[in-house]
């Protein structure tokens, strides 16, 4: 009788605990059980990466198309290299795309942006965005704010 | 001046001796044939008086923490206008650092000594030398399904920590303090990762859990078998694993978070 | 040194320190089989440390213990653990495992060496305990049993194997003379009635002197005296008759090692 309560107990602490993981993996740190398998690969190069990590979301209108998975110094062109993983099926992003290196909320983390152009060839695995704008750096923007306040 | 040396020395041996015998007491009870059938009704038990007996603290704990977490969290945020982040606080707190090393010190503490004392005891009352005699090692009878007990038992008792600290700041972030509820559980979502945040925060749980039931057998094994070495013992199992535990935080979260 | 007809322990130049203290030098010691044999002395000889030595717990610095043609410091794992179910000790504190009955308890050994049915199991034990007298007792839990019921039911688990030595260490020391006489009484019934070989290790002269056969007196890391009761009765040696007889003085001194007690007044006067 003693025994089948202290297993009894014991199943349950052990389920308790694997519950909760599970609770923690889906609504904590939204894991998406949906499959993210298939990516392609676009570069894209800017001047300032600013806080830009790899793992940061890359978005078109706001919506999550992909990921960066990777950011190098580009050394023939002395320029930030960041590596992209698309989604497979957004595959409708002209050549002259643009990317955006935007930052969610005031303190928040930095994402990438990506704007469609109006060609219609579409970016294929291992091309590069050409039309890209920066971080804002703080420091830069004082700099224009009283360099505009000088001159008036 | 050369006295101060020499007990110093002395003092410093005696410890690596002490570190010798434990690992070979671990080795000895861990490692070798397991034999499943007569080790599960005994590794059930302890995991019953490791774990389920711990839970209680482990829950009211994290609960609290959470629940203060959430109000503090708000307080510092709500100057930046940014108190929808606090969920994303309490997420992060809680789940890289405070439910594995709080869990782990509570642990400690409780099941821990508890073990150091349940052990120390029988080596002073002989049952362990009796066991010996007739036939049975008493590390593998005794101290290998503590051991894997603790070791089972402290990523799980984390976890429910985390959950039951998350819970508790969304009751007081959301229903308290007026944030909004899917600002609270998006922002969260967002920064919180399964596999960095999550699974080190579990990972750190295990290496908690090993390190801290080891230092609590060894320490009811090879305590002096007197009442007043059984009190040193478990006195020295809290402070000695609650040190290591956040000796090894600091490594791990280095390991982990940091730029290396 | 008396040559018995069947020695079952033969222990030969055996040579055993603890931190540098030697516990035993060079001793020599025979157990004759199926008789009581007494090792007596001093608190603090070693008396139980020979008994952990027999059983294999400890290994000796030198020497050997040969039970039966086996000599125990060498014997491996497997072979130990099976001389062990010949063994059987009675601990001085009873060592009873906390978190079992009294049945369990004595079903223990019986589980770990043999392979019998449950109802075998059974049988054997209420036969065990009804040995010591406790057969009513099987339910309950050792934090439940006094002392002495406790002491019975490890002698119980002892011989639950039915062994060819039985080992006791201290059996009478704090006992109330009523369970003092119930262990005295058993330990020479069973070792009459199964015909096991027993060796009682104690400091209570009275008692022992009842009922051993031969008797060994270990003090200062040797032997310093052995023979039947009788025979050592009539040992003239002092360290042995202040031993035997219980003086308070004579080679173990009364007084602690201090000055002389003019020179300690007359000082502390001034």
């Amino acid at each position: 009788m003693r025994m089948r309560t202290v297993e009894i107990s014991v199943g349950a602490f052990m389920l308790a605990g694997i519950i909760a993981l599970v609770l923690l993996a889906l609504n904590v740190s939204g894991l998406n059980l949906a499959s993210q398998g298939d990516t392609y690969k676009v570069y894209a190069r800017f001047e300032n990466v600013g806080g830009l990590t790899p793992r940061s979301k890359v978005t078109m209108s706001g919506v999550q198309i992909g990921q960066v998975t990777a950011i190098h110094l580009d050394t023939e062109m002395l320029m930030a290299k960041v590596e992209l993983d698309i989604h497979k099926d957004v595959d409708y992003l002209s050549i002259d795309s643009s990317a955006q290196i935007l930052t969610a909320g005031l303190l928040g983390e930095q994402y990438i942006g990506i704007t469609v152009g109006a060609e219609d060839d579409v970016l294929a695995d291992g091309d590069v965005i050409e039309d890209t704008q920066s971080a804002l750096v703080l420091e830069e923007l004082v700099g224009k704010f009283l360099f505009n306040e000088v001159s008036e | 001046m050369l006295n101060f040396l020499q007990n110093l020395g002395h003092a410093g041996l005696k410890r690596v001796a002490a570190v010798g015998r434990s690992g070979q007491m671990l080795a000895q009870a861990v490692i070798a044939k397991p034999a499943p059938l007569e080790m599960l009704p005994l590794l059930i038990k302890q995991i019953y008086f490791v774990g389920v007996l711990s839970l209680i603290i482990i829950v009211v704990s994290g609960l609290f923490i959470g629940m203060v977490l959430g109000l503090q969290g708000y307080t510092i945020l709500v100057d930046y206008g940014s108190e929808q982040a606090v969920g994303q606080m309490v997420a992060l707190s809680l789940v890289r650092e405070l439910a594995p090393v709080v869990a782990a010190l509570l642990f400690a503490g409780r099941a821990g000594s508890a073990l150091t004392a349940e052990i120390g005891l029988m080596k002073a009352t002989e049952q362990l030398s009796s066991l010996e005699m007739i036939g049975v090692d008493p590390l593998r009878r005794i101290i290998a399904p503590r051991f894997w007990a603790g070791f089972i038992c402290l990523p799980i008792l984390a976890t429910i920590f985390s959950l039951v600290g998350i819970w508790g700041g969304a009751i007081v972030g959301i229903d308290w303090l007026g944030i909004y509820e899917g600002s609270f559980w998006a922002n969260m979502q967002n920064s919180v990762d399964f596999g960095e945040d999550i699974l080190n925060g579990l990972i750190k749980a295990v290496v908690f859990g090993f390190v801290v039931t080891w230092v609590a057998v060894f320490q009811g094994y090879d305590c002096l078998p007197t009442s007043e070495g059984i009190s040193q013992a478990t006195t020295r199992t809290v402070v000695y694993s609650s040190l290591a535990v956040l000796g090894l935080d600091f490594v791990l979260t280095a390991l982990m978070f940091g730029d290396f | 040194m008396e040559s018995f007809e069947d020695v079952i322990i033969e222990i030969e130049q055996l040579s055993f320190a603890r931190n540098e203290r030697p516990i035993y030098k060079d001793v020599n010691i025979r157990i004759p089989r199926g008789k009581v044999t007494a090792i007596m002395g001093p608190s603090g000889t070693g008396k139980t440390t020979l008994l952990r030595l027999i059983g294999g717990q400890l290994i000796p610095d030198q020497g050997s213990i040969v039970l039966d043609g086996k000599n125990i410091p060498e014997l491996s794992r497997k072979d130990l653990f099976e001389v062990r179910a010949r063994m059987g000790m009675l601990f001085q504190s009873g060592a009873l495992f906390t978190d079992m009955t009294v049945f369990e308890n004595v079903a223990f050994p019986i589980r770990v060496h043999t392979d019998l049915s449950e109802a075998m199991i059974r049988d054997i034990v209420l036969m065990k305990l009804n040995a010591v007298g406790l057969r009513g007792a099987r339910d309950l839990m050792p934090s439940e049993l006094s002392g002495g019921m406790a002491r019975r039911v490890a002698l119980a688990r002892a011989i639950a194997l039915d062994p060819d030595l039985v080992m006791y260490d201290e059996p009478f020391t704090g006992q109330d003379p009523i369970a003092m006489g119930v262990l005295v009484k058993l330990i020479k019934h069973l070792n009459q009635v199964l015909g096991h070989t027993s060796i009682v290790v104690s400091h209570d002269i009275q008692e022992t002197m009842g009922i051993a056969d031969y008797v060994y007196l270990i003090a200062d890391a040797g032997v310093i005296a052995q023979g039947t009761p009788e025979e050592l009765r009539k040992v003239e040696t002092p360290q042995v008759k202040q031993f035997m007889h219980g003086l308070p003085d004579g080679p173990v001194p009364f007084h602690f090692p201090a000055d002389e007690l003019s020179a300690d007044l007359m000082g502390a006067g001034r």
